[in-house]
């Protein structure tokens, strides 16, 4: 296409290009804004050098308890000195190097997996011997490993394998229960919304609870699940019952034309969700789908309450011993720096996918 | 009612019937829509159906693949009886084509992968050779060179052309047009109209609920009139425009051809 119309020859004016036109068009525009420009530099001026100088400049990073003590700035030693425990919880002193490889191992898959291009059936396989060596090595008791009993495991591997098992599995579930309360068959229909109604009904924190202090009840004695194993199951139930909604949600908004046209060239029902329908209605709510994942992986904290020790709880428990009580601001700013790091590489993730997905349809 | 042969016809219909329609009721709710339709359509048939908003017109060509269920009444296509049969409906579905008013293609596959969606998946047919096919039935609508792109590119009467190319991939016995032209702009209308002709020169069963009278005159064997769920008239083009019976017919007539 060629533009016929034709250039004026007249250049924009200088005020309203450059940096100076753009400050006076997003700062200085108009006197509130100013006002509100001003302020916002001298709250930052206030806050953020002196922000600076303690965690930075003043700091310390190794130094031991009491020398902290009576220095200005952050004491980060609270980390490094007992970073081991932080990450590896009560997993045994000498073996660390085990959930060391799992979790480079599941952080190398996951960045690998990134490209959808890669999403093949090898890549599958790949995650399968993955996920099945990292069970090995946290487990032991196999090929001359010392066996550690999951009671043992704590820290960031516990947090990592209560998110990703929970969020994988609760994602197909949830797409399940989705299908299932938009079924034709009442019973099929019934069971999904009771199921649905019942969980959103009820807070993550009483499912934990249940699952760890009521199930036991009713099986015989001498019989235990695994704790680890049902606080993931907890999860991965109450994760599944949001994103059926979300899901339902994306169902609802497709096009009648699109089902129409499906089955219309002989598509059946599982052909039709499959190739047509999902791949469309799952993509329309990626963004509130990584909501809850983001905040499902935040919840996995909440297994405090059962006595697992996850990142959190070993970090508090760091916190308790007399000689490191008091830095609880470095910690817990430590913490929020490893949540952060999760949680925003799960939405930029999402807000990747969305722009490769969006091609299609402008 | 006996088979009309126009003149204009290349290929002259053979004489076994392919759709079968007997004592056809439906309702929406209280709505009566389809009342007692009969109706025999012969392999190489064309038909042209049309009537007022609301006449039952789109309601009884969505009934022929079951996208609509009737209640009373018999629907046999190539032998297959309609029925809550799932597998037998799929089973005709793959013979019928169907092209929609909103032409409905997939925004999230391309265009090559519209068309080779049901033959791959419903007929198992090679990836490789379902493209060959694909590209084939392109070349016919004169839109080869878009296979690459999305729905979303294309203008509505191109998208309209692809969605009539992705209907032939499957090889169907009979077409069903349901108001093809309907959403199209006025400048778009001819180019799918000329597809449809083309179609319809090779022989092709159709049956086409439309506004467009002179499509109907070039290619139709039979002109059905519907209003109030029921068949009013039907008859050859010429006698059909130049010599309607039913007042209802003329009526109408006189208000789509000015």
């Amino acid at each position: 296409m060629v533009d016929t119309r034709q250039s004026s020859g007249l250049k924009p004016p200088k005020t309203s290009v450059g940096a100076i036109g753009w400050a006076q068009k997003n700062l200085f525009d108009g006197w509130f804004n100013s006002v509100l420009t001003i302020l916002t530099l001298v709250l930052l001026w206030k806050t953020v050098p002196p922000f600076i100088r303690w965690a930075l400049i003043d700091s310390s990073w190794l130094a031991a308890a009491d020398q902290c003590k009576t220095a200005d700035g952050a004491c980060w030693s609270v980390i490094t000195r007992n970073f081991r425990f932080i990450i590896f919880g009560f997993f045994p002193y000498d073996q660390h190097w085990r959930p060391t490889i799992a979790m480079v191992l599941l952080v190398g898959l996951l960045i690998y997996s990134r490209d959808r291009n890669r999403w093949t059936k090898a890549l599958g396989y790949a995650w399968l011997v993955g996920l099945v060596t990292m069970g090995v090595l946290m487990k032991g008791g196999v090929l001359g490993l010392v066996p550690v009993e999951s009671t043992q495991w704590g820290g960031l591997p516990l947090t990592f394998l209560l998110a990703v098992f929970g969020l994988t599995a609760a994602y197909p579930l949830g797409v399940l229960l989705a299908l299932g309360r938009q079924s034709r068959l009442p019973a099929v229909k019934t069971l999904c919304v009771v199921y649905i109604e019942l969980i959103r009904g009820v807070p993550l924190i009483s499912l934990l609870f249940m699952s760890s202090v009521v199930f036991p009840l009713f099986f015989p004695e001498g019989v235990t699940f695994n704790k680890i194993l049902r606080a993931q199951i907890a999860i991965i139930l109450f994760t599944a019952a949001y994103i059926a909604e979300v899901v339902r949600g994306g169902l609802q908004g497709m096009n009648k034309g699109q089902y129409e046209a499906a089955q219309s060239l002989g598509l059946n029902y599982y052909l039709t969700m499959r190739l047509i329908i999902l791949p469309q209605a799952l993509k329309i709510v990626i963004p509130p789908t990584v909501s809850i994942l983001i905040s499902a992986f935040k919840d996995t904290s909440l297994v405090v309450i059962i006595a697992l020790y996850d990142v959190l709880k070993t970090t508090q428990t760091t916190l308790s011993d007399p000689q490191w009580m008091g830095f609880s601001a470095e910690a817990y700013i430590f913490l929020a720096l490893v949540y952060f790091v999760c949680c925003f590489a799960m939405s930029s993730y999402s807000r990747r996918l969305e722009r490769e997905l969006s091609f299609g349809s402008h | 009612m006996t088979l009309q042969t126009p003149e204009t016809s290349v290929a002259a219909p053979a004489d076994d019937i392919i759709i079968s329609i007997r004592n056809l009721h439906k309702w929406f709710g209280e709505f009566h829509v389809l009342q007692d339709i009969n109706l025999d359509v012969h392999r190489g048939e064309r038909i042209v159906i049309c009537g007022p908003s609301g006449s039952g017109k789109s309601t009884l060509i969505r009934c022929i693949n079951r996208l609509e269920e009737h209640q009373r009444g018999q629907i046999v296509v190539d032998g297959i009886e309609l029925t809550s049969d799932i597998k037998n409906v799929e089973k005709v579905r793959a013979e019928v084509g169907m092209v929609f008013q909103h032409f409905n293609l997939f925004p999230h596959l391309t265009i090559l992968e519209n068309l080779t969606l049901g033959p791959i998946w419903v007929r198992k047919t090679p990836k490789k050779q379902a493209e060959e096919a694909a590209m084939h039935y392109l070349e016919k609508v004169h839109i080869a060179e878009q296979a690459k792109k999305f729905p979303g590119q294309l203008s509505g009467g191109q998208q309209q052309r692809v969605a009539i190319a992705r209907s032939l991939c499957m090889a169907p016995r009979v077409m069903l047009f349901d108001e093809p032209t309907s959403a199209l702009d006025p400048e778009m209308i001819k180019e799918v109209l000329d597809v449809m002709i083309e179609l319809a020169r090779e022989g092709m069963t159709m049956l086409v609920v439309t506004h467009e009278m002179g499509f109907a005159k070039s290619v139709a064997h039979r002109v059905m009139f519907m209003d109030y769920g029921q068949i009013v008239e039907q008859n050859t083009p010429e006698a059909f425009f130049t010599d309607p019976r039913h007042e209802r017919t003329k009526l109408f007539l006189s208000q789509i051809l000015h």
